[in-house]
């Protein structure tokens, strides 16, 4: 069989365990006070902790809290 | 640029050889590195003719087999002397977590921390003049990896590359941000102004980064350490923008560091997980290298900090 026979895996979201979401391309995110945020990059980062200071975006924070409050 | 100084014997005959391109090598090639700051600058001068080659240089010596003959017999005893220093930790659990854990236990003092609370503005300007080294070729080094690797890490490499030279817009290439951003606090912006200054633990971290990226056999060492470079740069930037702000340093050089606060959250995810992840998964053999990679970004940089804050603090 040939490799090319499968197609690989290129989801739109990643659920990074313990981490944020990551989504690709280009979107909208609207944080919790109903402000939206454009992406900018190729690949975005969603705080998922909720202690990150660059909401709605991830800023590496969640590295930093106790694992049982990590998502 | 120009090359840069010569810092020892070797260097001395080396920097003369590649300006005036003698018909023999075997000069050049009889002396010993004189010390490690000796041998690092000649591997540097070596290794840049790869990148932008230099003024006085002729471009022809690239490939040439006595520049090549002296690079390998430098690169040999740099690997060794990295390998001397690793100290693998057991991985355990899945491959990324185990890589995260890694980089978190590694334990160093940080330049981060000393910049946001208690640095002055010549320390930041020192360290902004040192990282220079680095940051006016950011993500060169790993660009070398690209065509060494299949398909599915190729692309995730790509997805993070991509980001580093500003999505394909000129003004936002990583290095053209720290190069305005220097301008702006009165530095030199020109690729390699600042080498001859640079301390030998910098040398180490630059040489490093091109010796696991010129070498296919390196690939997974040159993924594990952009991901760790990656995993232990978004908070320290969020320091080093605060400790900035304090000193009233330029908006340029703010900016560059908060744009990595975020990139870099990005970025530790991609490099880890679908960059490593997808490399070792592929091939489960790598997972050494990989470490190996990681821990010599970890250890250098920690190198680095100690010199650097032990000069700050007495």
């Amino acid at each position: 069989m040939s490799v090319l026979d499968d197609e690989f895996d290129h989801p739109d979201v990643v659920v990074c365990p313990g981490g944020p979401l990551l989504i690709r391309g280009h979107h909208v995110v609207e944080d919790a006070e109903g402000r939206p945020h454009e992406t900018t990059r190729p690949v975005s980062a969603v705080c998922r902790c909720g202690k990150s200071a660059s909401q709605p975006w991830c800023d590496g924070t969640h590295k930093v809290i106790p694992q049982s409050g990590r998502p | 640029m120009l090359a840069p100084k010569a810092r020892g014997r070797l260097g001395e005959v080396l920097l003369e050889a590649l300006r005036n391109e003698p018909a023999s090598w075997h000069n050049v090639l009889d002396v010993a590195p004189e010390h490690a700051d000796d041998l690092q600058l000649c591997l540097w001068a070596l290794y840049e003719l790869h990148y932008r080659g230099f003024d006085d240089v002729s471009d022809a010596l690239e490939w040439h087999p006595g520049p090549l003959t002296l690079r390998h017999e430098l690169e040999l005893r740099f690997e060794a002397e990295l390998r001397e220093r690793y100290r693998p930790r057991p991985l355990d659990g899945p491959f990324a977590d185990a890589l995260f854990s890694l980089v978190a236990h590694h334990e160093g003092p940080s330049l981060a921390a000393y910049v946001q609370r208690d640095a002055g503005v010549d320390h930041v300007l020192e360290l902004l003049r040192m990282r220079s080294v680095y940051h006016l070729k950011e993500s060169d080094p790993v660009a070398w990896v690209v065509p060494r690797l299949s398909t599915v890490p190729k692309a995730a490499l790509m997805e993070l590359q991509f980001d580093e030279y500003g999505g394909g817009d000129p003004n936002k290439v990583h290095a053209q941000l720290f190069a305005r951003g220097l301008e702006a606090c009165g530095l030199r912006s020109e690729y390699g102004a600042y080498l001859d200054e640079a301390p030998v633990e910098v040398l180490e971290q630059n040489n490093a980064m091109s010796l696991f990226g010129l070498h296919r056999r390196h690939r997974g060492a040159a993924l594990g350490h952009l991901a760790a470079f990656e995993a232990t740069s978004s908070m320290p930037s969020r320091r080093l923008a605060q400790g900035l702000e304090r000193l009233g340093l330029p908006a340029q050089m703010i900016a560059y560091y908060r744009e990595h606060v975020e990139a870099d959250a990005v970025h530790e995810q991609l490099a880890v997980r679908l960059i490593c992840g997808a490399l070792v998964d592929e091939d489960p053999a790598l997972a050494e290298d990989v470490t190996f990679g990681a821990f010599t970004c970890l250890d250098l940089e920690a190198r680095l900090a100690t010199r650097v804050l032990g000069e700050w603090t007495t």
